[in-house]
């Protein structure tokens, strides 16, 4: 939206010449949240710039190693890029190591590879979910230069307004009276959170939807299930 | 030092007393180690033809290839270290490519050939370099100019050419190409020439095994250096085997 | 400061691309305008390849024009290698989203949405990439004003059915180009289509938009 409103009048009425401005904003949620020996991560599949939908069906969740995924939303060139350039850096770190990163490791190399370019910065919201040593899940949420937290859930992405509230209070017990806190969803508790999350934000934000692109890490490996949502 | 005239090959910079380059000349033997090349100009086009020497059962087949395309529009086959040889082809592609992006069209084969010439001229000027250890044949045929052939030699010259061989076999080949009147005929006639003298001048006790190499441009290809069509190859090469085998029945 | 491109000079609109069930096909019109001027009249914006790619593009026809001559340079060395393998769409989709990445961050960016396509592993592809870098993949893809005006077409017809036929994608390439003349200043009643399937790539064309005015003589109330 910023770029076509540069590119018509300004509000002195002068008539401008189109404004190159190398961001844009596609769109795009990601939520994950993780328990005992599991972690969900969910992407819409929506790409969007600014009124026009450019595809119904971008998968944003991109498998690092078997038990490790980056969601990525934002800027979509630069999601691709950051991509691309971890991908190549984790195969530099098998070959070298004979291993695959672990998650903690992947979660600290996104951070500086965020950070890298902290002055001319990939504008993308990203999320690492794995599995730590233990095999249970953990979730690490970034800000586009590469600030890095832990936790066990979290919403980025378009929606992560609509959505980080509502885990707050659903799975983390925040704002409940005599709640039993840090008690852990089970994988089916947390399946059905984040589905109601993507349903709910894709009720309220025109650049979330189409479909839900969840993936389930546990120990025995990846599984991809995708679930239709709204696609006006 | 024991006669006059040694050393003064160490250096490509280094004249002997009686005015030869002997570092230039060690390069030319080295062309002639390799499996002969040759090439026919048409009326319509030229032909490529490679004796491509195979020194190992190991290899597999169609490795090391010695017909080499620089351009859309130009063929090349080459005698003497493959690897140098490569090195000049690269050379000549790039020259290729450079010259497309500046004019927009293809690269006339006569210019591009005194440009690769120059480059390998180069390497014959300088103590620190070592001059190309091969041989290459250019050729290329277009509406305008027809067809056009030359040769490039380690020292750094280049000639045109009606036919032309190098490598091994040069002297025996030379022979054979000057029997046929090449002015008169065309590349599919010249085809099954060109495989022949390969064959006949193949030295089957020195080197063994050998793999024949067939290429051509032409106006019936459309000015596109190519290898030949497997049946057009099959049948040259029929016919190459079958005359080699009248000529020993005649004897 | 080093001055860049700020704005695009001679420029094409929209290319439109969908896939039918053995091809791909990808139309744009023959018009580069110099701003609102309809400056060249008979330039077709989509290039062949080779015979399993073709591309076409929106935006600045300089920068197209640049990257044509890089793109058949490159054609021409996979050609001179001749080791069997080709340029086929789904690497040179990734590498024009490369190129325009990195001029993009380097804030001189090529002014140009490319759609490219082709048959990849003999299924069909279509990719599309903007000035910034921004790529995907979809069963049909349109840039510029065909965007909105002729995605929602593309889209309802490869979305209804799970393949359509060549002619089916024709006629719908045909009614979108027509619509595009009709709303997008810009755009020209004469457009090409570049078609690949497994018997090859072929830019057919010039096609005529179909526009039929009769029914303006029957309009009153608006003179």
């Amino acid at each position: 939206m910023q770029r076509s409103l540069n590119n018509s009048e300004t509000l002195s009425g002068i008539i401008q010449k189109p404004q190159f401005s190398p961001y844009t904003d596609n769109g795009g949620t990601v939520i994950a949240v993780g328990g005992k020996g599991f972690v969900i991560i969910g992407c819409d599949s929506r790409l969007s710039s600014g009124y026009t939908i450019n595809t119904r069906f971008q998968p944003k969740l991109f498998k690092l190693t078997p038990q490790t995924v980056l969601g990525s939303a934002g800027c979509w060139c630069d999601v691709l890029t950051f991509v691309r350039l971890i991908e190549a850096r984790l195969k530099m770190y098998s070959y070298e190591h004979n291993k695959t990163m672990s998650t903690p490791a992947t979660a600290q190399l996104v951070s500086i590879m965020l950070y890298y370019k902290r002055f001319f910065p990939y504008y993308v919201s990203n999320l690492v979910a794995g599995l730590d040593e233990e095999g249970n899940g953990v979730v690490y949420s970034y800000d586009p230069v590469g600030h890095c937290e832990q936790s066990t859930y979290c919403a980025t992405g378009s929606s992560s307004a609509f959505i980080q509230p509502l885990l707050d209070n659903y799975v983390g017990k925040k704002n409940i009276a005599n709640a039993e806190k840090g008690k852990l969803l089970t994988q089916e508790e947390a399946l059905r959170v984040v589905n109601d999350a993507f349903v709910s934000a894709t009720e309220r934000n025109m650049y979330c939807g189409d479909s839900i692109i969840l993936n389930i890490i546990t120990e025995k490996g990846i599984e991809e299930r995708v679930i239709p949502l709204r696609k006006d | 030092m024991s006669a006059i005239g040694t050393g003064y090959d160490l250096s490509a910079s280094q004249f002997s007393p009686d005015g030869r380059v002997f570092q230039v000349e060690y390069a030319q033997k080295a062309v002639e180690n390799s499996g002969t090349a040759i090439a026919l100009r048409a009326k319509d086009g030229v032909v490529f033809a490679v004796e491509k020497l195979v020194t190992s059962k190991l290899y597999e087949t169609g490795a090391n290839k010695r017909i080499f395309n620089i351009d859309r529009h130009i063929g090349c086959a080459v005698a003497g270290l493959l690897a140098d040889a490569r090195a000049i082809v690269n050379v000549a592609n790039d020259e290729a490519k450079d010259y497309r992006s500046q004019y927009g069209t293809e690269i006339p084969l006569k210019y591009l050939k005194d440009r690769v010439a120059m480059y390998m001229h180069a390497y014959t000027l300088y103590s620190a370099l070592r001059p190309f250890g091969a041989s290459l044949l250019l050729g290329s045929w277009d509406k305008f100019e027809g067809p056009q052939l030359y040769c490039l030699d380690p020292s750094g010259l280049s000639y045109g050419y009606f036919g032309i061989s190098i490598g091994k076999a040069k002297q025996s080949a030379k022979t054979e190409i000057e029997k046929i009147s090449l002015k008169d005929k065309t590349c599919s006639e010249l085809i099954k020439e060109a495989a022949k003298i390969i064959y006949i001048v193949h030295d089957e006790i020195k080197d063994k095994s050998f793999e024949l190499e067939l290429s051509w441009v032409s106006e019936a290809t459309n000015g596109r250096h190519e290898c030949v069509p497997q049946e057009v190859f099959d049948e040259a090469e029929k016919f190459a085997k079958d005359a080699l085998k009248h000529d020993s029945d005649s004897d | 400061m080093k001055y860049h491109t700020q704005s695009p000079a001679s420029t094409g609109t929209s290319v439109i691309g969908i896939t039918f069930n053995d091809g791909v096909l990808i139309a744009s019109d023959d018009l580069v305008s110099y701003g609102t001027l309809a400056r060249y009249r008979n330039i077709p914006r989509v290039l062949k390849v080779n015979e399993q790619t073709v591309v076409g593009c929106g935006g600045d026809f300089a920068d197209f024009q640049h990257l044509s001559k890089i793109i058949e340079q490159k054609q021409i060395d996979e050609e001179a290698n001749n080791d069997g393998f080709t340029l086929t769409p789904k690497a040179l989709h990734s590498w024009i989203t490369r190129v325009l990445y990195n001029r993009r961050s380097k804030f001189d960016p090529f002014w140009n949405t490319w759609v490219v396509g082709g048959l990849q592993d003999g299924k069909p592809f279509l990719g599309y990439v903007d000035m910034l870098g921004t790529a995907f993949v979809d069963r049909a893809v349109a840039t510029g004003y065909g965007e909105m005006i002729a995605k929602p077409l593309l889209w309802e017809a490869v979305e209804k059915k799970e393949s359509i036929t060549e002619e089916e994608a024709k006629d719908l390439i045909a009614k979108c180009m027509s619509l595009l003349f009709c709303r997008d200043s810009r755009a020209f009643p004469k457009y090409r289509i570049a078609k690949v399937t497994k018997d090859g790539s072929v830019i057919e064309g010039p096609f005529e938009v179909n526009v039929d005015w009769s029914i303006a003589a029957h309009v009153q109330g608006y003179e």
